[in-house]
């Protein structure tokens, strides 16, 4: 069968105009395929976070788009990335998730072992090797890091290629995202906690992306939990303290102009987020005695300052999804050009008092889970998009609404928080890094 | 009822209970729980917090409300289709018994299918039933549902277990 993209650069780039993307981009398995040898491999992906494995030796196992890779312990200082295969036979060297290997990585099959580096530590009856050329091979490297991987502040990314971007210029200002959620922590410091929540999407990993900016969906596609949420709620007898649960579904309901009002920034590398004045997260009750921690470990000024900032969703492209004001970031990863997991983290806030954390875990469980009211209509859509999409009537998704010919090359922008810029901007991102590497 | 419940009327309430979801009968079936009565669904296995640490479900009777509410609506993109739901249990076990607490425990393994157009897909799990018995009727404190693939990546679960 004739490729219809591989090594066409032209094709693919032809498939993301000013105003609208092509169908191809959430149907071609081909397309998704490239997706994972280019974008995924020359862009920066979220691996985990340091405190996953707090102990020398502590890994974590996962994927960095197709490629199973894992995290791990090194040394006390040190986090490394590895591919996840024995350089022997390509056995997977973890079978649990997460664990603690000792100091040395042992294959199930034949027993070689591999230093925390990845380094080949030894292998059984090393004599039948001799004289064969072992030492110059593949096999006598161990298993292979990932050669480019940095650790921000505790979360850990990594980039395939060596082509591409360096960290920082990568994200830009799009790390003050992640820094406003560290800083919450009145000694700076974040803890991976309260569970993980899985739950598998069948759709492309792109419509969960776009929809984290989509800001004129929620009003009408959680009208069904939100709105059921708010009347419910005023059934209640006077003068009852709105719950925790009311305070999290209530603002899924605001106005358009709230959306609208609080803003949209923009910035480059398809980063960029939701709520630069106001958002869904603003008006929760204060917690008792976070605030006097935070000023007694701040000053009242930066501490303000610190909690003044309420950025509804940032995208960090192309599949991270943060919620610096209750700790929490989503991770939409590609399993094929129709399916999708979506893994919901959470994070403690190190001396922060439990109910910040309570409430964290408690919107995950809300809005995250497989049986949450609000990701089951937000699932719907994006089943039906997929399905939608192959009608031939059109071949184009529309991504318009307040577009500006101009838009184009303009940094670190606010625009109106209804505007579609920051999904052309991740589109446009996605051309560059599809094509950077072919 | 007699004073206390004997552990047939235990087990023919946990049955009942099985009952009225299958036929969708959500009204009565939120009846059956007490005013701070929960469901609780963990994400982790053997998991002994529902605070802090998350869950698939740990509901209040207002959260259980605006679910059932929220079934009947117009505007319910995720149920239309309606999904429908099958429950078998294997017979519901007393493993605990106070009658002067009023506190008893019943441990009930089951499989349920839950079904939406062309899809439908099989769950096994494991429930306990806190109960108590208020007014003179049976009910729910707690109906903890452990789901044998708690920490799987699931699909939607739109019903109940």
């Amino acid at each position: 069968m004739i490729s219809k993209y591989r090594g066409n650069r032209q094709a693919i780039s032809a498939l993301v105009r000013e105003t609208e993307v092509h169908r191809d981009l959430y149907l071609d398995q081909e397309l998704f395929e490239l997706e994972m040898e280019h974008l995924f491999a020359n862009t920066w992906i979220y691996v985990g976070h340091d405190s996953q494995v707090p102990k020398v030796g502590d890994y974590y196992a996962t994927t960095i788009g197709a490629q199973p890779v894992i995290m791990v312990r090194d040394s006390e200082s040190s986090t490394k990335v590895l591919y996840n295969r024995c350089p022997h036979k390509g056995t997977r060297l973890t079978g649990e998730t997460c664990g603690n290997v000792g100091r040395f990585f042992r294959c199930p099959y034949h027993a070689w072992t591999f230093r925390l580096d990845g380094s080949l530590a030894g292998v059984p009856l090393k004599t039948g090797y001799d004289g064969t050329g072992f030492a110059d091979g593949h096999a006598a490297r161990g298993m292979t890091p990932v050669r480019h991987v940095h650790n921000y502040r505790g979360f850990v990314f990594a980039k395939l290629n060596d082509v591409g971007l360096g960290f920082e210029e990568f994200f830009g200002q799009a790390l003050t995202s992640l820094d406003n959620m560290i800083d919450r922590s009145p000694v700076g410091k974040l803890e991976v906690a309260g569970g993980v929540l899985r739950y598998m999407h069948d759709c492309n990993w792109k419509m969960l992306v776009e929809n984290q900016t989509d800001t004129c969906h929620p009003m009408i596609a959680h009208q069904s939990s939100a709105g059921t949420a708010i009347d419910a709620w005023k059934g209640a007898p006077d003068g009852a303290k709105k719950p925790m649960t009311v305070e999290i579904y209530a603002p899924f309901m605001s106005s358009y102009e709230f959306f609208q009002t609080m803003g949209i920034r923009v910035w480059d590398n398809g980063h960029g987020h939701t709520g630069v004045s106001h958002s869904i997260h603003s008006d929760y009750s204060a917690v008792p005695g976070y605030f006097e921690q935070m000023v007694a470990a701040y000053g009242e000024a930066r501490a303000k300052a610190i909690l003044d900032e309420n950025r509804h969703n940032t995208v960090y492209f192309p599949n991270v999804m943060l919620k610096g004001p209750i700790q929490l970031l989503r991770l939409f990863k590609p399993i094929a050009a129709n399916k999708t997991l979506v893994e919901s983290w959470t994070y403690r806030l190190v001396g922060a008092p439990d109910m910040l954390l309570e409430r964290t875990v408690m919107y995950n469980r809300l809005i995250n889970a497989p049986t949450s009211v609000v990701g089951h209509d937000d699932l719907e859509v994006y089943q039906r998009a997929q399905a939608g999409l192959a009608s031939n009537g059109n071949e184009w998704v529309n991504i318009q609404r307040l577009y500006a010919p101009d838009e184009v090359g303009q940094r670190n922008v606010v625009t109106d928080g209804t505007s579609e810029w920051q999904m052309r901007n991740q589109f446009r991102a996605w051309a560059k890094f599809m094509t950077m590497s072919l | 009822m007699s004073t206390v419940p004997s552990d047939q009327q235990l087990i023919d309430f946990v049955v009942r209970e099985a009952r009225l979801l299958d036929q969708q009968r959500l009204e009565d079936w939120l009846d059956l729980f007490t005013e701070d009565g929960h469901y609780w669904m963990p994400v982790e296995w053997g998991q002994t917090d529902p605070k802090l640490t998350t869950s698939l479900m740990y509901e209040d009777k207002l959260l259980l409300r605006i679910r059932i509410d929220r079934l009947k609506g117009k505007a319910t993109y995720s149920q239309s289709p309606k999904s429908r739901c099958h429950h078998m249990l294997q017979m519901p076990q007393v493993d605990e018994r106070d009658d002067r607490e009023r506190r008893y425990v019943t441990w009930t393994p089951l499989h349920y299918v839950e079904s939406r157009a062309e899809e439908q897909t099989l769950y096994a799990a494991w429930v306990t039933h806190h109960l108590t018995v208020v007014d003179d009727a049976i009910k729910i404190r707690l109906k903890r549902v452990d789901l044998i693939n708690c920490d799987a990546a699931l699909g939607s679960i739109q019903l109940f277990v």
